[in-house]
């Protein structure tokens, strides 16, 4: 099918006034429209001059390509100017507060970026003879020490590659361990409190999930999981904090009492920001737990990944550890434990989960992230991410209704949700009213527990001035929700697109280009 | 602490607005008897950023770079030049510090470049669609075997003796607790499994898995295949660790694969140790629904003006729970944009230029090595990669090489440290970066080492 261009210019649009109030490439008070690569280049074209190739005979059999591939070049210049306009259609954290929970949106200093660039990191191979990457694999081993020690725990596997490939890991590595008892148990048990992702793990795994409610102060049912635990159950996944902004006062009871069941205990860390340097999850009693570096330590998000999800693991777990790993030997080199060691090393390994060791650029990152903090510093990021969301649920109080609220402080987000919000308004509305005070909006509707939730995670690295700004702005859109104002639901106004229709692009979907292909 | 705005009279004035005493009263949930105390033993405390650099720049120093040597390693992952602007504009903060465009209206920059990412990727590997991309190429390999059995509600796998054999052993992991049946072989030096694989195909298979180029470096027509899966009623599965290749050789979708997945590193990337790297994965329109990953997709706002948003998100974990597609809820989103500016730069014309130098330098430098007494060329046909045999164990003549400067190879014995029929074997990648000089390097060097 022919895309429909109506967001570029085309030379033969008749109605220039049509065109000058909706389609424009030109930069008009510094609005940019941009058109697609596929309409602006074409096969002919190149940014990049190639040395002549040697003459050769070919060696590619009967296979050389003779039809054309449809890749569409534009010259260096051109294509500086597309990404570059394309840039200013997104808002990042560079550009202001982004309170995105449970998806930490935290400065992302530009140191880590330049070690993450030194050639002695970014210009080596995985396969390189091990005696010509010991910095690397020092890297690699530095991180693991400090997650280790943060988190209370054994070991930690690297390679994971982001959170949900972590609760994989962790998820795979109870497993293991079940199997090397003699035993099957067949079901994991999944508060409803935590991440989708958890139950998907569990059952991608080959388990069957059972869900465990909430109380009434959005914690794990205490009492309840007690009651379903038994020797069908391997485990539990719990998120903490969890996905409501609450620790789980009882972690504690829980892990003993799935260890007196025999079952082990997987922790989603992806909100390990709200705690780290405070308490170890080892101390808790917790058998395994993904940290989303990322998240945590600030490796950028990069418009939705690359993540990285190590796994720190108890003793009982840690010998099912995937492979690679890194060890140090006693005269200090760094050993980099493959298959082909694997025998002696890590005989119960349950094997391999990516092609190599996992993401060494975050790993760089998040090292540096660490080492500028620094093990004081770490504890106060804990200590001003769960302050910052604590001022944010106290300001909003009155305004915005917040379910746990009565329940005692937060931790590193507030939630709130869409109660007393005029007949026909909706959370999504306050979303893109909050787009044209100029912030990006908070999550909205997750978690599931609670009616229209909005949840706020302000993050260590916001001033209280920059909170004082998005709680007057927050304010100020809750109350036009709450009167009604019917500007509101066309909001917003002034991004580069109005309301963006989800529902055809879900029922016809335009998922390729294929405008000079025909249908 | 440069990182943290707050000062201590913001901290204190903030305690009060929310009325607590001190800061540890905002962690009453924490029993008591597991809050730490002070600053963990064993950890150093904060540093400067000259400090961070420093060390960083000393752990740097004990590695050897790959532009700073003769460099012929491939299996996987490929040393491409990569130009400046890429590297320019995927570190601009709005691309850099954006999330997941759960917000389309101010998160058009990524889901442009995520539909003409897809478009690009499509285009390359002869399908229809293609996803917003996956962690790697070794991970949407596995994903792709996982889609095959929810099409065609079938759980034999049968695995080609090409493929890397770290995408096997992912596969293995998976599928050790999937349930699924892997028909898996080793490679043989003489030939490809081909007829193998042709025989292997029975009313059970829900897919054939085949590397292309495999991991020797051969490539192998795939339609014979594809017709016989097709008769089957199983999936044709490509994997493509090399996309730059394909500016030289047909797609595997253009020869009938089913899905086609791939490792993106080679363009925009970079070699990084490993990751992050970007996986590619492509099929057919009618099994969109089956696919895993993120997708972006193109729609109108609300005053008709075409847009992007994320889209059929009914296959994903945070609707469908325990019943998603995969439990996935990323993608390599910024390594998809540095993959796709470099593909922009190249356009069609350059990814053929490119292709065609790549191939000629690599037949250049096999017909070098394969000169040399004792070492013999296994390869009929390659692409930028290839396999000699060697004399002696490649494992231990690689160590050799890289004391003398020349970072030679890939060995066979450490991809297979059980096969010793494979020890001798050395996997050679030559790439547009390669230099007269650096040719000369290896020859000389591996002369040294065998003689």
């Amino acid at each position: 099918m022919n895309a429909p261009n109506t967001a570029g210019w085309r030379p033969e649009m008749g109605d220039a006034h049509i065109a000058s109030e909706e389609t424009f490439t030109g930069n008009r008070a510094l609005m940019l429209e941009e058109r697609l690569i596929f309409e602006i280049g074409d096969t002919s074209t190149t940014g990049v001059d190639i040395d002549p190739a040697p003459a050769a005979a070919s060696r590619l059999g009967s296979l050389a390509r003779a039809d054309a591939i449809g890749l569409p070049g534009l010259s260096e210049p051109e294509t500086v100017r597309h990404y570059t306009r394309l840039s200013r259609q997104n808002y990042g954290i560079d550009l202001g507060f982004f309170p995105l929970g449970s998806c930490t949106m935290k400065h992302n200093p530009r140191l880590n970026e330049a070690v993450a660039r030194m050639k002695g990191f970014k210009d080596v191979h995985p396969l390189q003879p091990r005696e010509t990457v010991q910095g690397a694999l020092a890297v690699i081993d530095e991180l693991a020490h400090w997650l280790v020690t943060l988190t209370g725990m054994d070991s930690v596997a690297m390679s994971p590659k982001a959170g949900a490939h972590g609760e994989l890991c962790g998820i795979l590595a109870i497993k293991a361990a079940l199997e090397a008892r003699g035993e099957d148990r067949k079901v994991i048990l999944v508060p409803e409190s935590a991440h989708g992702t958890n139950p998907a793990t569990a059952a991608f795994a080959g388990f069957s999930v059972e869900n465990i409610p909430a109380t009434e102060a959005g914690r794990v049912d205490l009492a309840a999981l007690k009651a379903r635990l038994g020797p069908d159950v391997a485990g539990v996944m719990i998120t903490n904090p969890n996905t409501c902004g609450l620790f789980e006062p009882d972690l504690k009871a829980i892990s003993d009492a799935v260890h007196a069941a025999g079952g082990y205990v997987y922790c989603d860390g992806a909100n390990f920001n709200a705690i780290v340097g405070k308490v170890r999850p080892g101390d808790l009693g917790v058998d395994a737990m993904h940290i989303n570096l990322h998240k945590t330590f600030s490796t950028p998000h990069g418009g939705g990944g690359p993540g990285s999800g190590p796994v720190v693991l108890s003793a009982a777990l840690s010998p099912f550890a995937p492979l690679p790993y890194v060890k140090r030997e006693a005269d200090g080199s760094l050993r980099l434990v493959e298959e082909e060691t694997a025998g002696e090393d890590q005989p119960d390994s349950f094997g391999r989960m990516v092609a190599f060791h996992g993401q060494m650029g975050m790993f760089t990152r998040a090292l540096a992230y660490i080492l500028s903090h620094g093990a004081d510093g770490l504890k106060q990021v804990a200590e001003d991410a769960v302050l910052n969301a604590n001022y944010v649920l106290r300001s909003l109080e009155g305004v915005l209704d917040a379910p746990f609220g009565h329940s005692g402080p937060c931790m590193h987000e507030a939630l709130f949700t869409d109660d007393g919000f005029a007949e026909g308004f909706s959370t999504l509305d306050v979303a893109k009213g909050l787009i044209d005070e100029g912030f990006h909006p908070m999550t909205v509707y997750f978690p599931l527990v609670v009616h229209g939730a909005m949840l706020v995670e302000p993050t260590e690295t916001e001033s209280k001035a920059a909170l004082d700004q998005f709680i007057g702005a927050l304010r100020s859109v809750a109350m036009r929700a709450k009167q009604g104002d019917p500007a509101l639901k066309s909001a917003p106004h002034f991004a580069p697109r109005r309301r963006l229709d989800e529902t055809l692009a879900a029922r016809k979907p335009v998922l390729a280009w294929k405008g000079d292909k025909g249908e | 602490m440069r990182y943290l705005p707050l000062t201590p009279s913001d901290r204190s004035a903030m305690l009060g607005v929310i009325g607590a005493g001190s800061i540890d009263d905002l962690f009453v949930d924490v029993p008591a008897e597991a809050r730490l105390a002070g600053p963990l033993p064993g950890l150093p405390l904060r540093q400067s950023e000259m400090a961070v650099e420093r060390h960083f720049s000393n752990l740097a120093r004990k590695n050897k770079a790959a532009s700073d040597h003769p460099f012929f390693l491939g299996a996987g992952a490929y040393k491409h030049h990569v130009p400046a602007s890429v590297d320019h504009l995927i570190q601009r903060g709005e691309f850099l510090t954006a999330y997941t465009p759960y917000q389309p209206e101010i998160a058009q920059g990524t889901l442009q470049v995520l539909f003409e990412f897809q478009s690009q990727v499509a285009r390359l590997f002869g399908c229809d669609v293609a996803n917003a991309s996956m962690y790697d190429g070794s991970t949407a390999c596995w994903e792709a075997i996982g889609m095959a059995g929810r099409v065609t509600r079938r759980k034999k796998a049968v695995l080609s003796g090409g493929l890397h054999p770290h995408y096997v052993s992912v596969a293995k992991t998976m599928a050790r607790f999937t349930g699924d049946t892997l028909d898996t072989a080793t490679p043989d030096l003489g030939s490809t499994d081909m007829d193998r694989l042709l025989g292997a195909i029975d009313a059970e298979t829900s897919c054939v898995v085949v590397q292309y180029p495999d991991v020797l470096g051969r490539i192998e027509d795939l339609s014979p295949l594809a017709a016989a899966c097709q008769a089957a009623g199983a999936l044709l599965i490509a994997v493509v660790t090399e996309p730059v290749a394909l500016g030289a050789i047909k797609s595997p979708g253009e020869m009938g694969a089913d899905i086609v997945v791939g490792e993106g590193q080679s363009l925009g990337v970079g070699l990084q140790f490993g990751g992050p790297y970007v996986g590619l994965f492509a099929t057919r329109d009618k099994y969109v629904r089956q696919m895993p990953g993120r997708l972006c997709g193109e729609t109108v706002d609300a005053t008709g003006k075409r847009g992007y948003v994320l889209t059929l998100s009914t296959r994903e974990q945070h609707i469908r729970r325990e019943k998603a597609t995969s439990n996935i809820c990323t993608n390599s989103g910024l390594c998809a944009l540095a993959f796709s500016i470099h593909m922009t730069l190249l356009g069609e014309r350059g990814l053929r230029d490119l292709a065609a130098l790549n191939h000629a330098r690599a037949v250049q430098v096999a017909d070098l090595l394969a000169a040399i007494p004792g070492v013999s060329l296994v390869n009929s046909s390659f692409f930028n990669e290839f396999t000699v045999t060697l004399p002696k164990p490649a494992r231990a003549v690689v160590h050799e090489l890289a004391a003398k400067g020349v970072l030679g190879g890939v060995s066979l014995g450490r991809l297979y440290p059980e096969l010793t029929e494979l020890e001798n074997g050395l996997v050679v990648a030559v790439t547009e970066v390669v230099s007269d000089e650096d040719i000369a390097a290896l020859e000389a060097a591996l002369k040294e080492v065998l003689a």
